[in-house]
């Protein structure tokens, strides 16, 4: 399936491949770089590109394109996907992907690729099979591994692959036994000019960081599990049981991961909870333009909004703009034409704003598009769609753990057009 | 320099390697795979290396691993000192030390030792671990791709693990076989239920290999689903509710979907929810190739789900989506807003989706769409506003309606700044001029006179082409921008000189009166041009056109060859012709056939013999299907049905007394009474004779396969196939109702909702036969407006009573009661479910009770408008009637207002929000409900109405026993 890897960062260096089956000659990137060249953005390149002899599958993530070199007809999700996973991989390794972080560790990197295919086909995804298999480096096991000589790779060969939940290791000890769950919404919508939304709906996910001893088996259960239209799990989640009852009932990994995501039905109203007042403008004939934004919350249920972002990309007629914040600070670069303001925490009583003038070019006539505001924003203890949990029960194990959760709402994807 | 500076640093490595130290040893490995990484060659530390391929340290095990596979094929004889130590870790007690040891033997690509691989593969697939046989499974393609010559004996092996129950093996020798003998079919047949089973268990990237090659295989194996008359097609999507049986009836010949197409379907449904991506596809793909039309819509939330995942699955979703859209509109024209574009997305993925929305356009939705393209139009993206005027274009030409309005808006656009706008409307309004020019010559003249501001020369060229070929639609203005043209000609780009020529030869034909100088003017300096096709074209125009000696008969058909109508191009997706490849796959992708793509076949018009997938051994019950069916909630509200209506019985009606009380004994008991029933009247007429043995058939039927589930889904189907004979499903409109499912005994209870009882009484010579029957309504007047947060609560109190539908006597022995079961049904909340028992107290059997389909369609529909338009809300009713096989008796329920609601808990903050949007309602829509249109006024009434009921239920929560 996947014959080959290449790793390349931004400027356009090859700086890692691996083979799993002969080896291709890394002149095939050659038309990657073609097609790279092509694309005005980075993310314009096609994520499929065929050669004369190979399809190059690409991704594109924290600046570094995972190109991979299928030879026949696969799945092109399938690739992807698996690339995908690879970038979660590193990332929950050494906290960061970076060209930097791979190349220090570039050892534990082969050793996971290693294990994660076998000829092309995926072996090992599992995060918790991996760590097994290979520590993930800390600051101190390296200082350690130097003075002693022992090893990253695990002494033991994991269990995890032969048992029926390959999901959890066995044998997790804690002294403190906490299972922490994280219900995040994000509102996705398009405001349009009058401030009317065009589309706006909810997409949430449950992460969980749950670190119990033994083998719990856990249920969660909400309080309007109606709420959920369309939902993906974590493969430990019993699906009868969720067809049947509505009810999460499961085995969980031992660590963070994602248990649920779902879509809130969109019959229901979204509320959207900050409001934008802008009113941007450019004169014919004169080289100034006006630019007024007024942010204010709206619909929060009575809860804070906090660091807030707004961006924006200009028009490429506009050379500087000079802008006199309310509050927070505002940076604009005029090479990328890219406004951002960072506002922060919208007070009600004191809405902020961002007021002033843009210079255009002189001469140039007035710009005819209309910049779009993309808007960041949190608010804590909430959960838009109203999404409860209603308890948490665990069984097959004698202790009592610790349990949390935790509602937050942000925004995903939202636009205001002007 | 730098090269000796690499030996140096190489021999370095040597010594490390060649070291006692463990540790000096390990840093050099590590060095070395630092190398392999970065592509540097480091083969040359070849045989220092291998000899630490022993080692104890299992981390430089390892790398030495790495360092192996990588560099074996180059260096052949030097990796076969190593395959004694994997023979040796192949005996190993380990699995993992077994399983690592083959892993690695079998990536070493040197043919020589291919006898050795083929024996290890041979005892790994034998191995009792089921992680060794899966390493074994792998090792396979590795085997096929070193010498293809080995097939035969690899196939076997496949064979052998294709059998393996385990689901670690399931994946890793479906892709093997997939790589091997795509075309075995055959080896699937036996394990084909067997991995339908298992799939769910499979990890997730086994499950994707396995849906792909089950696809194929089903295409193979079962009789196309599809029904022929597209128009059926067409509604599918609103026909949701219409179940199985409909279709079967409606066909001449009646399709029954293979138990084992079935199962494939059902047990790939609930990946649909899976996390990963590739499974998500795989499962669409399947569902899009292999399942009866009207079950497609399952597969649209979860695709448009997928939208929110990265740039390059949505990139490959959208792409797909595009192609299932230009076929079937309606699957996704509810979600049209998720492929809104967003100002962030990349290029790529802006004209997937624009193109989707295209697809999508209708009569319906396209002042929305259009009201949405005229937003793109402004966006800085050029390259996307250039595509969202071709989509304009296509909007135009597709819907007529929207003809007009997308022509002004195009014409608007000409004055835009950007050139490639205006140069790209052109383009688009040419085209669609062509389509009916005659309406238009304002348009013309208005290009016309923008001509001069215009400069991206295919813009002029169009414009050019439209005075040529429309010249006589704008007889003043074509002689005279062939003269401004006349002027700027040599500065003209080349497309646009052509063009010039051809409105100059076109003029000279209409108008030669005016235009004869000039275009010989412009032949002339054509004549001279730089460029060959000019002066070709020039030299060609003139021979046609200008009369002379010598040219024949050709310049006689000048204007006929000039002027010929021409046909206006067809603007269409670039997804049309996509669905010949297989969805989700790279040939699809990229819209070209890849290298290894297996063509899915098309139906068999016969299907196949079905015993070849029969297990002889039996196996286990899976739990798989089981609790799926059994644990549902319809399920259960039939249950209850049914010893509902037990009691009902047996408190009504007086010959029913001998009936037993408790299930079990009655159904066995039956079947025995039913025997003694059939010998007694075997006088009696023979058709019901008949039908009381496919009864008693039935029964016995039932009974025997409860335990193995691979038979049940072929009892399940004779009885759908019998239960046709009494009862035909039926619609009545698209909104108003579905309908009627299935059975329940104390065998079997299928998650759908028809309860049946069938009771013979031994003393009495005719037959009594009762019938329950689940309808589920929909009251069109009223429909359920309550926020779905809302969580609707099970009834505190449900009424006994039923109510009379058809009397006996009126009924000629048929009698009919309904009694609402206040349960939620399960087609929407916009239904209530009905129990209608239907019992028969007649001498005779009564043959083919169905609810008739012509009469009640007819009167219904109308039925329904009226009600809508009297906006009342208290009686929408359901008419309809029942026929006998002689008979046929018009009916109508109508409901209590109190039926029609849901009870609701709710705190009391909730309450409050609750009504205050009602209050808001009130004051605020009402007052201006006279801007509205009726319809919405309409709507809004029926809002108010509801949030009455809603106030009325929190304040008097058992007010429900009242209605």
């Amino acid at each position: 399936m996947i014959h080959s890897l290449f790793l390349i960062n931004a400027s356009g260096d090859i700086f890692l491949e691996k083979h799993w089956k002969s080896v291709v000659s890394r002149s095939v990137c050659d038309y990657f770089f073609e097609a790279l060249e092509r694309a005005t953005e980075p993310e314009n390149v096609p994520p499929v590109i065929p050669t004369p002899h190979h399809f190059l599958i690409n991704v594109l993530r924290h600046r570094i394109y995972f190109v991979a070199v299928i030879q026949s007809e696969v799945p092109p999700l399938f690739v992807i996907e698996f690339l995908h996973r690879v970038v979660d991989t590193f990332q929950d390794y050494f906290g960061v992907c970076t060209e930097a972080a791979i190349k220090d560790n570039v050892v534990v990197v082969y050793e996971l690729l290693e294990e994660m295919l076998d000829n092309g086909f995926p072996l090992a995804t599992e995060s918790n099979i991996l760590k097994e298999l290979i520590k993930p480096p800390t600051i101190l096991r390296t200082v350690v591994n130097t003075i002693t000589g022992s090893t990253n790779v695990g002494e033991q060969l994991p269990t995890g692959q032969l048992s029926v939940v390959p999901w959890r290791r066995t044998g997790v000890k804690y002294t403190n036994n906490e299972a922490y769950f994280d219900v995040v919404e994000e509102i996705d919508a398009i405001i349009d000019k009058s401030g009317s939304t065009i589309t706006a709906e909810i997409q949430g996910v449950v992460d969980a960081c749950v670190k119990l001893t033994g083998m719990p088996d856990l249920t969660l259960s909400f309080m309007n599990p109606r709420l959920l239209d369309d939902v993906s799990f974590h493969p430990c989640v019993r699906f009868k049981r969720w067809e049947a009852e509505r009810i999460l009932s499961f085995i969980p990994p031992d660590g963070n991961f994602r248990l649920l995501s779902y879509h809130v039905s969109s019959q229901n109203l979204v509320a959207i909870p900050v409001y934008v007042k802008h009113n941007i403008s450019f004169r014919e004939g004169s080289s100034q333009g006006r630019f007024e934004l007024t942010l204010g919350p709206k619909q929060t249920m009575g809860k804070a909004v906090e660091s807030v972002l707004v961006s924006s990309q200009l028009p490429r007629g506009v050379l500087n703009a000079n802008l006199n914040p309310s509050q927070g600070t505002y940076t604009f670069d005029p090479v990328t034409k890219l406004l951002s303001w960072d506002v922060g925490k919208i007070n009600p009583q004191k809405l902020p704003s961002l007021k002033g003038s843009m210079s255009l070019q002189t001469g140039a006539s007035k710009p005819d598009e209309n910049p779009t505001i993309n808007i960041q924003f949190k608010i804590q203890q909430l959960a838009i769609s109203g999404l409860k949990v209603n308890r948490l029960d665990m069984y097959g194990e004698k202790y009592k753990p610790f349990k949390g959760i935790k509602y937050m709402t942000k925004a995903g994807k939202f636009q205001v057009r002007t | 320099m730098l090269n000796h500076c690499f030996l140096c640093r190489n021999e370095d490595l040597k010594e490390m390697l060649e070291s006692n130290k463990e540790s000096l040893k390990l840093e050099a490995m590590k060095r070395i795979v630092g190398l392999i990484a970065k592509g540097k060659n480091a083969s040359e530390l070849f045989p220092a290396v291998v000899k630490n391929v022993a080692s104890k340290n299992i981390e430089l095990k390892k790398l030495v691993y790495v360092y192996l596979v990588r560099y074996a094929e180059e260096q052949q004889d030097l990796a076969l000192l190593s395959i004694s130590t994997f023979q040796r870790a192949l005996k190993d007690p380990n699995q993992l030390i077994r399983a690592s040891a083959l892993r690695v033997l079998s990536s070493i690509r040197v043919p020589i030792i291919v006898p050795i691989m083929m024996l290890a593969i041979k005892e790994a697939a034998t191995d009792l671990s089921p992680y060794v046989r899966k390493t074994a499974a792998h090792a396979i393609q590795k085997l096929y791709s070193l010498d293809p010559d080995q097939k035969e004996h690899l196939i076997e092996v496949i064979e052998k693990l294709l059998k393996d129950k385990s689901t670690l093996v399931a994946g890793s020798v479906v892709m093997a076989f997939e790589e091997v003998c795509p075309d075995r079919i055959d080896l699937i047949h036996k394990n084909y239920r067997k991995l339908c089973n298992l799939l769910v268990d499979v990890e997730e990237w086994g499950q994707v290999v396995i849906i792909h090659m089950l696809t194929r295989y089903a295409r193979t194996q079962f009789v196309s689903p599809w029904r022929e008359d597209a128009v059926f097609d067409e509604n599918s999507e609103k026909t949701f509710y219409d179940s199985e049986e409909e279709r079967r009836v409606d066909q001449s010949k009646p399709y029954i979907m293979d138990p084992d197409h079935r199962l494939l379907l059902r047990n790939t449904k609930p990946l649909l929810q899976s996390r990963n991506t590739a499974v998500v596809m795989a499962v669409s793909q399947l569902y899009w190739h292999l399942s009866p039309k009207h079950e497609l819509s399952v597969i649209t939330k979860s695709l448009v789900r997928l939208l929110r995942s990265h740039r390059e699955v949505q990139y490959i979703v959208l792409q797909n989506i595009a192609t299932m859209s230009i076929q079937r509109k309606g699957m996704f024209e509810p979600f049209m807003k998720s492929f809104y574009v967003r100002s962030t997305d990349a290029t790529h993925i802006k004209t997937l989706k624009l193109e989707i929305l295209t697809n999508l356009a209708n009569e319906a939705n396209i002042s929305t769409i259009l009201r949405e393209l005229q937003t793109y139009v402004k966006s800085q993206d050029k390259a996307f506003v250039a595509a969202t005027i071709q989509a304009i274009g296509r909007c135009a030409t597709n819907i007529s309606e929207v003809t007009d309005t997308c022509l002004n808006g195009l014409v608007l656009l000409l004055s835009n700044r950007d050139e490639t706008v205006v140069a790209e409307s052109v383009v688009v309004i040419k085209k669609l001029l062509q389509t009916q020019p005659s309406q238009h010559s304002d348009i013309i003249k208005h290009m016309a006179k923008l001509f001069d501001n215009i400069t991206v020369p295919m813009a002029r060229a169009s414009i050019l082409w439209l005075m040529g070929e429309y010249c006589e639609h704008v007889p003043k203005i074509a002689p005279d921008v062939l003269r401004k043209m006349a002027k700027t000609f040599t500065s003209e780009e080349d497309i646009v000189k052509l063009q010039t020529v051809n409105l100059a030869a076109k003029l000279y034909l209409s108008n030669s009166k005016q235009t004869k100088l000039l275009t010989q003017y412009i032949l002339n300096l054509g004549k001279y041009d730089q460029n060959y096709d000019i002066r070709d074209r020039t030299r060609f125009i003139r021979q046609l056109i200008v009369p002379n000696e010598k040219s024949g008969a050709l310049s006689r058909y000048a204007r006929r060859i000039l002027m010929a109508p021409k046909p206006a191009p067809v603007l269409q997706s670039a997804f049309k012709d996509r669905d010949r490849f297989q969805l989700g796959t790279l040939s699809h992708t990229l819209n070209s056939q890849s290298n290894g793509y297996l063509e899915l076949s098309d139906w068999p018009a016969v299907a196949p013999d079905q015993s070849v997938r029969i297990v002889e051994v039996v196996e286990p019950v899976k739990e798989a299907g089981a609790p799926l069916l059994g644990k549902s909630k319809p399920g259960k509200s039939a249950e209850k049905f049914y010893s509902d209506s037990e009691e009902e019985e047996e408190g009504s009606s007086s010959e029913d007394s001998s009936s037993s009380s408790s299930e079990e004994s009655e159904s066995e008991s039956e079947s025995e009474e039913n025997s003694d029933d059939s010998n007694k009247s075997s006088s009696s007429e023979s058709d019901s004779e008949k039908k009381k043995k496919t009864l008693k058939n039935k029964k016995l039927q039932q009974q025997k396969p409860d335990s193995k589930d691979r038979y049940w889904s072929h009892s399940v189907q004779s009885h759908l196939f019998f239960l046709n004979k009494f009862l035909v499903v039926f619609k009545f409109n698209l909104r108003c109702i579905a309908l009627l499912l299935i059975i329940i005994t104390k065998l079997f209870s299928i998650h759908i909702v028809l309860s049946f009882s069938n009771q013979f009484v031994a003393s009495c010579r005719c037959s009594l036969l009762r019938l329950c029957v689940f309808l589920a309504c929909q009251f069109d007047a009223v429909s359920w407006h309550v926020r779905v947060s809302l969580q609707a609560s099970f009834p505190v109190f449900v009424p006994e009573t039923s109510h009379e539908l058809l009397h006996r006597m009126t009924g000629k022995g048929l009698s009919a009661q309904y009694r609402f079961t206040r349960q939620p049904c399960i087609y929407g909340n916009s239904m209530v479910s009905l129990q209608l028992t239907l019992s028969n107290s007649s001498d005779q059997a009564l043959e083919n009770i169905h609810i008739s389909e012509k009469s009640s369609t007819g009167q219904n529909i109308h039925h329904f408008n009226a009600i809508g338009e009297l906006h009342t809300w208290t009686c929408g009713s359901v008419l309809f009637s029942f026929s006998t096989k002689e008979d046929e008796f018009s009916v109508s329920i109508q409901p209590a207002v109190g039926e029609l609601l849901v009870p609701i808990t709710m705190t009391e903050a909730d309450f409050t929000k609750e009504q205050g949007l009602s209050v808001w309602l009130t004051n605020d829509r009402l007052g201006t409900g006279n801007r509205f249109k009726n319809s919405h006024l309409l709507k809004y009434l029926k809002r108010l109405i509801c949030h009455a009921f809603l106030l009325c239920y929190w304040s008097m929560p058992f007010l429900s026993e009242n209605f």
